[in-house]
């Protein structure tokens, strides 16, 4: 599988990342060579594994059904490059 | 000189009262001033706050409530949340963010009674092997080539800032995370110890995510005594963390003494990879025959998956990090650029925001998540995954713990590696598998290479057996007796 | 008599599938411990969790799982022991990790069905597909500024269950009855209050429509329709939409619409318009849920009767026809009134006043069930007045009204305006003599045969005795008098 021009495009759109036409070419490459690299595992017959998500075998603890957090709305929206009063602010959406 | 302490040493003068936890500080701090500049192992320095604290920890001292670790001036990857000083994860897309909370790891560092001197650099959201990614600049490695004084190599990464400061004598120990390797590889290119623990260990509540099945703190020193007195301290169940295990952290320091006699070490033969250096296959060969001097047997295994390790990890890590990183989008906190619009505001940030290898990343992980393609690599690595994972597990019935090189090679100069991706992955060939499978790995210091830099040995155990890990370390190294200093370090400006 | 529209080609039918989000009772959120209270002042109710901070990590509230559990078993579904959480991946304002945690592959409640009853006193299975538990999204605040969008994240975080129907429905009368028919489910079991004024229940609706027998056609999406009226009227439109357009020769777009209820239209939605590439996976931050058997069987033991259990059991207990007992259990606190009244009574005399007067009293007075100006106790004692004879059925609506003004007990009123009925039978002879005396005229045509005269003379001595005449005393004397 190699990217072409337009898949670069659609998954930085689809990522949220601005790409300069000019970047194109040069991610094309890079990416395709590390997708490349990546077919090695087409070596693989993996039909009968069930996948492993994460090394930790065990279940989902469960915490009780308590309030313990909120009621910090100023340290919520410090940190924030634009509010109004107590409101995180974007430009308007759309629906 | 103070900052050539062990920290146990250094925990033994405080409490008897040889110098003070103020005197330690000062001597670090002043260590950082004159070669911080040069090395640029801190992003941030706290030297207002490491002060207050040593002072703090004089006076617990005082009171007879001192910590474990009361006074001992530590570095902090700038990758762990700390309340009220600057975490940057070594990106512009943080901006200058201040976290209004303290990470599960340094906050149980703290409550140990340590000192944080600042925040160590790193690659950008550890996404790197060299540093070299950090948007605050590369870090320079202390040691130098034999007669070649000007070469400027990289510390290794992602945690080059951590293992440079703890190598150059800017700490007497720091923290790191190692997701593939970030943890060992700047150890062995350091010529310092370090372990990244049993996933699931330490909390990674309050750490910047980069991939979170694969994300382990773990402590950098120069001893393996140190690490363990560290680990220690950083380690425990967090119920704010759901992969963290619910165990009872042992006492890892006794474990860097018990006796390796009947131990079965296995040498994986997958690691012994076509083209791999003199220096580090005889290496390899002479940790063989320390461990076999210290009673061990040392047993031929095989962990069939290896190869396969990197291309996995190539899939997992950024496919997680495309998702972790989607929090950074110029609203609630960090860097951010206007736009007319909110998906322009999103896509300006974000390039503004995140460097080259992060965008890499970032897109290789949407892509092999998105439609169409999520079973040919998404699923697929999984599976593989559950392999590797099944590799370890088989040899771990044969053998106590495994013997491998860290890393393919020395630290290299920096610039080198950096026009193709792959090739600076191969960095992590070695370390990978063990983060896939989770299992504690550890970096020890064991020789030098013919240009005089350092290389490690890696010794990979069973999961939540970090102490025969400790075990084999702590043997390693006393055989060993690696007692080369880096060219560049406290008190000698060369 | 299937609901079709009639188009100009012909008839079709239409097809409907209902996702219900319906929020979680629970105190705190899914996966952080910040208050899921309605109303509260904005960003007050926001961790560093919700609000995606760096570092910051999921973990679950097990009353959230146990609620999911407890629906599920509600719809008589299956539970899966073991399931697992997914990230959807999609930027958004008020999605601050740029992904809702959701169960894609393995939710925690799989198939199961609901009954619903038509108004034509039948009733239909319609399948559930499945239930999963994920994450509400903040709310941003459009109308604010005129060229920002304002954030909310209280709401962000908070537990829904999504509960896919099957595209079993057919019309916007089932569509309606399936959700009051879960809402009534979904209060009975506690696990949701069912507002949808405040959106802790909102509809996304599919729709499509075909000829008869004919395989599935595309669907368009319908999304947050927060009435049951709303949703019936959007798929009505919605469905003449799409008849329109296939009649027209064209084709519908699969696509995701919004429902105007001020102009009555379905439109696109223009956010929604750039597919979507979710890029589902496995939440590596959470391990798989993995149910104890034990405990869901003890969260079964503890379930309440549900609506269609208790509807039986009206019907079975009560004697009361099948609409009754469906009206009276579709809210619990009703059915509970109800019964407090009919134990030991005469359960369909007891009905006929809930459904009666109570019902048109609540009305009146704007009041519900459980602020009734009446309570079920009090209306026992009216019913046992008239049981005992003290009062008639007609004096026990004036009563009935005296209690929902002044809130005293039906004794009390009795005696106050002195309403106990007479059964003195030679005070009632006294009464029927005078009538008869004051209407020569009508007495002489009944006795001439117009016999339809009776209730005539029945309705005079009433009124000749204020109404507290015992009815029964009152026609025999009159039989006995009138020879």
């Amino acid at each position: 599988m190699s990217l072409d021009p337009a898949t670069v495009r659609r998954i930085a759109r689809l990522a949220r990342i601005h790409l300069d036409e000019a970047e194109v070419p040069r991610l094309q490459d890079e990416l395709n060579s590390i997708l490349g690299w990546i077919e090695q595992l087409n070596e693989l017959d993996v039909a009968d594994i069930a996948p492993l998500t994460g090394p930790a075998q065990m279940a989902l603890k469960m915490r009780e059904d308590r309030v313990t957090d909120g009621g910090i709305r100023d340290a919520i929206l410090a940190n924030a490059p634009d509010r109004a009063g107590e409101f995180f602010v974007v430009p308007k959406v759309v629906e | 000189m103070l900052t050539d302490l062990t920290l146990a040493e250094a925990s033994a003068g405080l409490a008897d009262r040889r110098f003070s936890a103020a005197e330690l500080t000062e001597a670090h701090l002043a260590a950082i001033a004159a070669l911080n500049p040069r090395l640029n192992a801190y992003i941030t320095l706290a030297e207002d706050s490491a002060r207050a604290e040593a002072a703090a920890a004089d006076a617990a001292r005082a009171r007879g409530e001192a910590g474990p670790l009361a006074g001992i001036p530590l570095a902090i990857k700038d990758l762990f949340c700390t309340e009220g000083l600057r975490t940057t994860a070594a990106s512009r897309i943080l901006g200058n963010f201040i976290p209004p909370y303290e990470s599960t790891v340094t906050a149980n560092l703290r409550r140990a009674g340590a000192v944080f001197l600042g925040k160590a650099n790193l690659d950008e959201f550890a996404m790197g092997s060299s540093n070299m990614t950090s948007a605050f600049g590369p870090v320079e490695n202390p040691w130098k080539p034999r007669g070649d004084a000007a070469a400027k190599l990289v510390p290794g990464g992602s945690s080059g800032g951590s293992a440079a400061a703890v190598a150059a004598r800017l700490a007497l120990g720091a923290t790191g995370t190692d997701t593939g390797g970030s943890i060992r590889q700047p150890a062995s290119f350091c010529g310092i110890a370090g372990i990244k623990p049993t996933y699931g260990r330490c909390s990674r509540w309050g750490i910047v995510a980069f991939a979170s099945s694969l994300d382990q703190a773990g402590p950098f020193a120069r001893t393996v005594q140190d690490c363990a007195i560290l680990l220690g301290a950083m380690a425990g169940h967090d119920p704010k963390d759901s992969t963290s295990a619910d165990r009872p952290v042992p006492d890892f320091a006794a474990a860097c003494t018990r006796s390796l006699k009947g131990m079965r070490i296995g040498i994986p033969r997958e690691y012994r990879a076509p083209g791999m250096s003199g220096a580090i296959e005889a290496l390899w060969q002479r940790g063989l025959d320390w461990l076999r001097a210290a009673g061990a047997e040392p047993v031929e295994v095989s962990l069939p998956h290896t190869k396969y390790g990197l291309a996995t990890y190539y899939i997992v890590a950024p496919a997680e990090c495309s998702s972790n990183l989607a929090r950074y989008d110029g609203v609630r906190f960090g860097l951010r650029e206007e736009g007319t619009d909110l998906t322009q505001l999103y896509e300006r940030t974000r390039a503004a925001g995140f460097g080259a290898e992060v965008r890499r990343r970032i897109l290789i992980g949407t892509y092999v998540l998105s439609a169409g393609y999520y079973d040919a690599y998404y699923l697929k690595a999984q599976k593989v995954r559950a392999l590797i994972h099944r590799d370890f597990t088989d040899a771990f019935g044969k053998v106590d713990a495994l013997l491998t090189p860290t890393a393919p090679s020395a630290a290299f100069a920096q610039g080198a590696n950096m026009d193709d991706p792959v090739q600076m992955y191969l960095n992590d060939v070695f370390t990978v598998p063990a983060s896939m499978a989770g299992v504690p790995a550890m970096s020890v210091p064991a020789g030098l290479d013919a240009d005089g830099l350092p290389l490690g040995l890696q010794v990979i155990g069973r999961p939540f057996d970090e102490e025969t890990v400790f075990a084999v370390a702590a043997a390693i190294e006393r055989e060993a007796g690696f007692d080369a200093r880096p060219a560049i370090r406290a008190g000698v400006t060369p | 008599m299937s609901y079709v529209i009639e188009g100009s080609t012909g008839a079709w039918e239409v097809v409907i599938g209902l996702e219900v989000h319906a929020q979680v009772v629970s105190q705190a959120k899914l996966f952080s411990g910040a208050a899921t209270a309605f109303g509260a002042e904005p960003n007050t109710q926001v961790s560093f969790v919700d609000a995606a901070f760096p570092g910051m990590l999921p973990v679950i509230n097990r009353e959230c799982v146990a609620q999911a559990v407890r629906t599920g078993l509600g719809l008589g579904a299956h539970i899966n022991l073991v399931s697992r959480f997914d990230r959807k991946n999609y930027f958004y304002a008020d999605l601050p990790p740029g992904y809702q945690i959701s169960q894609y592959q393995h939710p925690i409640v799989g198939a199961g069905v609901i009954e619903i009853e038509l108004g034509d006193g039948s009733t239909k299975s319609i399948g559930v597909t499945r239930l999963h538990l994920e994450q509400d999204a903040g709310k941003s605040l459009h109308d604010q500024h005129p060229t920002k969008s304002y954030i909310d994240l209280n709401r962000a975080g908070v537990a829904l269950m999504e509960i896919v129907s099957e595209p079993d429905l057919r019309s916007p009368e089932e569509a309606g009855a399936y959700l009051r028919k879960l809402r009534t489910i979904l209060r009975y079991l506690g696990t949701c209050d069912g507002n949808m004024e405040e959106g802790s229940m909102r509809a996304d609706v599919n729709v499509s429509v075909r000829r008869h027998g004919e395989p599935f056609r595309t669907r368009c999406e319908v999304k947050n329709v927060n009435s049951v009226r709303f949703v019936m009227q959007a798929i009505e439109v919605e469905a003449r939409r799409q008849v329109e357009i296939w009649e027209a020769g064209g084709a519908v777009d699969q696509e995701t619409r919004l429902f105007d209820a001020a102009r009555g239209i379905t439109r696109s939605m223009r956010s929604k318009e750039e597919a979507h590439d979710y890029r589902y996976f496995p939440d590596p931050d959470l391990l798989p849920l993995v149910l104890d058997e034990a405990w869901v069987a003890t969260l079964k033991a503890a379930l309440p009767e549900l609506p269609d259990a208790k509807r039986r059991r009206f019907m079975d207990e009560y004697g009361l026809p099948f609409y009754d007992s469906a009206v009276l259990v579709a809210e619990q606190a009703t059915a509970d009134f109800y019964e407090t009244i009919a134990r030991g009574r005469d359960a369909k005399l007891a009905a006929n006043w809930v459904m009666g007067d109570l019902f048109a009293a609540l009305n009146r007075t704007g009041r519900t069930i459980e602020t009734s100006p009446v309570s079920a106790a009090a209306l026992g004692a009216l019913l046992d007045l008239m049981a005992d004879n003290t009062i008639n059925g007609r004096i026990a609506k004036e009563v009935f009204e005296a209690m929902v003004d002044t809130g005293e007990a039906p004794g009390a009123i009795v005696e106050r305006k002195g309403l106990r009925q007479v059964t003195d039978t030679a005070a009632i002879d006294e009464a029927v003599t005078a009538v008869l005396a004051a209407n020569p005229e009508k007495l002489a045509e009944y006795r001439s045969g117009k016999e339809k005269l009776f209730g005539f003379f029945v309705g005079q001595v009433m009124k000749a005795m204020a109404g507290k005449g015992n009815p029964a005393l009152v026609n025999a004397a009159l039989k006995r008098q009138l020879g």
